[in-house]
């Protein structure tokens, strides 16, 4: 009999979770967190729409606005996006190259844990007396001056989760190069793998600069540095800088997983091979390496010079010509294949110009003389949001129909998600399209209200009843997911029946040791390669063995939650030192024992011996 | 190769920081760890190159007025050989001599709580005769934030180091702890390389103005 028999009980299940460091498992821990997120996101927005709904709106505080405005922006991108893609990455990328686990589970676990407890106590400042006001951004001219804690929330929160991503982005890199699976290559890998492996290194030299920022900020507003006070001797560009060092190639660290998603979902559902697969490498690559030559274009109208502006312009339209090679890739994809219209390929589908229309305003904005007039106005707004709804969002909502019977065993109703999918298509446009002319016709950004007889009462409207239909969107998709989980019909390995990557080979979800014996991997879109020679499975590589895996830990949890408590410590020490400080000193203790702890206690794992995984084919057999 | 295997002088793999999968994750997971570490000090040294002198006052003091050469220059030698002994340390792990090794060990966190006292020595004159703080001015805050989290490092650096050694001072080497000592001596490394851009930029660009 096998000894891995499953514990019952929500206890259990509970403990299982907390402990876990198998990253299908984790996959799951940031769909869950990172679906809370963005819920609580989307109700930032709709307050944000109903306030801006009607002229002279009292529904919300002027100082109230400031701060829903921000933790809309900020949720949006750090606690929503960013782990929902990392749930993808976790569930996919370790199948799709055919290996066991990630090269650092305890360090993948770790990353979960730092990123849930930053967003968790980032969204305790609502209880706390304020949330952050200075904007996503937080430029420091507003952020230092901002009364409370709210931007101290905001700069503590992004650190602890901030250090998640970046571990993170550093396993991923080190599993796709230590651990694929014998013959696949580089040129092999799929597209959503190759995705992960750039957007991994970009998350390795965006990070940082982040960070730097934040503790630059958090010495300012904490313990008395100058860094920004102009009258010391301060620099508030410093922090422009910084920010956007980090902040351009971050959104290309949410839209290359999406054109990872998106490359699988039309080569599956045109049931043909990705058109042009190495100029999609070399476009992914070559998006990645330009990413960090823009980010002074954000910086347009902060007088950098008119030879600075020329240089960041050029460069940024410059990113348009490998975003067009993957745009007419994925078309000739769909050129003469068999096309199924399922969920994830109306997400595709209509992807492709809703990004287009957010590509052709960037290329708009990138012109720096033009960009004055742009400026901090709703055309802003409408960009930002084209390019991150109509393809970070898209992808995530297609990513999940597609990927979430690989995850959870069990297919979402196809009739609801589509459902869904028009409703959230059409909230979409109705939203934003209208305010690409609010900008032109001059509303700002980032204003609480506005007044009558300006000409903008029908396109604010029409706006905020865009907003009301993506809400209902995503109601019927959590309908769609609560009846399907009841209902809990199992599918089999491939259940879209035209998988081509080794992911749908295996069982849905699959074992926990993912791969029995290691694939052979024989070329581009290798589980195709096998169906097309009538092969039911993969190839083995290995004869069957023991298989090492890694053991359970309690620590990472440990370890992040010593540091979430040690930043409210460092949080209210100026106006409470007598409990502040001890309570600084005890969150790092704890991280810091548990980090001494994982260093001094020995964790060889454990193996799975060959006689239980007979076991496991012989019952297999027998059902 | 199994991770708690026993070795002998004659059957240790000539590269035992790379001898078993976990290890060369742990190699290659480390040097992308460095990397970014480099862009995290790189932004620190921008930051103080753009804040470098800007006081609210002429009564305050400037880089040029504060550095002095004897002391940052035997700080600078004390930890350029820290990183020399630590290669003989990485030899004798190579060579199996596992003796050898902590006493090289040993010898590189003698000479890093040496760097350590001489900053806190720097740091302590600094604020006292000069009264150049955190908190006086952009320039004390970029100096003290660049310089000190170099010498955070260096702490934290030692404080690994030692905890290495006593945990496994009774057991000698083998495939599961040799990764361990390497990639503790890379990071080591590290740090000596962002002390001669801290020395060069910091001190000696300093002292010319």
């Amino acid at each position: 009999m096998s000894t891995y028999a499953k514990k019952q009980g929500f206890g259990a299940t509970l403990w299982d979770f907390l402990t876990t460091v198998d990253h299908k498992k984790i996959a799951i821990l940031y769909l869950i967190a990172g679906g809370f997120f963005f819920v609580v996101g989307g109700l930032e927005a709709l307050f944000i729409r109903i306030q801006l709904a009607v002229p002279n709106n009292d529904f919300v505080s002027a100082g109230l606005y400031n701060q829903i405005m921000t933790m809309h922006g900020t949720t949006m991108i750090f606690l929503a996006a960013m782990p929902l893609i990392f749930a993808f990455m976790n569930a996919v990328m370790p199948l799709q190259i055919g290996a066991r686990d990630v090269a650092f589970p305890f360090v993948n676990a770790l990353g979960f844990w730092l990123f849930f407890f930053g967003g968790v106590f980032l969204n305790l400042s609502w209880f706390l007396g304020g949330a952050p006001d200075a904007g996503w951004t937080s430029y420091a001219s507003l952020a230092v001056a901002s009364k409370g804690h709210g931007v101290d929330f905001y700069l503590l929160g992004l650190q602890i989760s901030g250090f998640g991503t970046l571990i993170g982005g550093i396993n991923f890199l080190v599993t796709i190069i230590n651990m694929r699976a014998p013959g696949m290559t580089y040129m092999r890998m799929p597209m959503f793998t190759w995705a992960t492996f750039v957007t991994s290194a970009l998350i390795l030299f965006a990070f940082p600069p982040l960070t730097i920022g934040l503790v630059l900020m958090m010495f300012d507003r904490l313990f008395g540095a100058k860094f920004f006070e102009v009258s010391m001797g301060g620099n508030t560009i410093i922090w422009e800088h910084l920010f956007w060092i980090f902040g351009h190639p971050e959104v290309y660290i949410l839209i290359l997983p999406a054109f990872g998603i998106f490359s699988e979902t039309f080569a599956i559902f045109s049931r043909k091979r990705l058109f042009g697969y190495s100029s999609m490498v070399f476009a992914l690559v070559l998006i990645g390496f330009l990413g960090f030559m823009v980010w002074a274009h954000h910086m347009f109208a902060d007088g950098l010079g008119p030879v600075t502006n020329a240089i960041f312009a050029v460069a940024t339209m410059a990113i348009g010509v490998p975003t067009g090679i993957k745009i007419f890739n994925w078309l000739f994809t769909m050129w003469g294949g068999s096309v199924k219209f399922t969920t994830p390929m109306l997400y595709a589908v209509a992807f492709i110009p809703s990004f287009v229309a957010g590509g052709v305003t960037g290329v708009m904005l990138a012109s720096a003389a033009a960009d004055y007039q742009y400026h901090d106005s709703y055309f802003v707004v409408a960009h930002f949001h084209y390019v991150i709804v109509g393809g970070v969002v898209l992808a995530l909502l297609g990513g999940t129909h597609l990927y979430w019977p690989k995850i959870f065993g069990t297919m979402l109703n196809e009739t609801l998600g589509k459902i869904t999918f028009w409703l959230f298509l059409i909230g979409f446009h109705l939203t934003f399209f209208i305010q690409h002319f609010l900008g032109l016709w001059g509303m700002p950004r980032r204003v609480f209200t506005y007044l009558p007889g300006q000409g903008f009462e029908t396109a604010n409207m029409v706006s905020s009843v865009g907003a009301f239909f993506m809400a209902a969107g995503v109601i019927v998709l959590l309908i769609n997911i609560i009846t399907t989980s009841v209902k809990n019909v199992r599918v089999g390995n491939d259940p879209w029946g035209d998988g081509r990557t080794l992911e749908w080979a295996l069982s849905s979800p699959p074992p926990f040791y993912n791969y029995k014996q290691l694939p052979l991997v024989r070329g581009l879109d290798a589980y195709w390669i096998e169906k097309m020679e009538g092969k039911k499975g993969l190839t083995p590589a290995e004869p069957l063995g023991d298989i090492h895996m890694p053991n359970s830990s309690f620590l990472p949890f440990m370890m992040s939650f010593g540091l979430f408590v040690a930043a409210f410590g460092a949080m209210y020490h100026g106006e409470h030192g007598t409990w502040a400080f001890p309570v600084l000193f005890l969150g790092l203790a704890i991280t810091l024992g548990s980090m001494f702890l994982r260093s001094v206690k020995d964790d060889h794992g454990f193996h799975i011996h060959k006689e239980d995984l007979m076991d496991d084919d012989e019952k297999g057999v027998k059902a | 190769m199994h991770v708690e295997e026993k070795f002998t002088h004659e059957t240790w793999p000539a590269s035992p920081e790379k001898a078993t999968l976990e290890a060369k994750n742990k190699f290659l997971g480390f040097w992308f760890f460095l990397g970014g570490e480099t862009v995290l000090f790189a932004s620190l040294f921008a930051t103080y190159l753009a804040l470098k002198d800007r006081v609210p006052n002429t009564h305050q003091a400037l880089a040029k007025d504060l550095f002095e050469l004897p002391l940052t220059f035997t700080a600078t030698m004390l930890l350029l050989t820290s990183s020399l002994t630590s290669v003989y340390a990485m030899y004798h792990m190579k060579n199996f001599a596992f003796k050898k090794m902590l006493l090289w060990l040993g010898l590189t966190v003698l000479l890093g709580f040496g760097f350590l006292g001489l900053e806190i020595y720097e740091f302590n004159h600094y604020v006292h005769a000069f009264h150049h703080t955190f908190t006086s001015s952009a320039f004390g805050s970029a100096f003290y934030t660049l310089v000190g989290f170099h010498g955070a490092h260096v702490a934290f650096g030692l404080l690994w180091i030692i905890t290495l050694m006593a945990r496994n001072a009774k057991r000698g080497l083998n495939l599961y702890n040799a990764p361990k000592f390497y990639v503790a001596s890379l990071y080591w490394h590290f740090i000596d390389v962002v002390w001669v851009f801290i020395f060069t930029v910091v001190y000696l660009m300093g002292m010319v103005g």
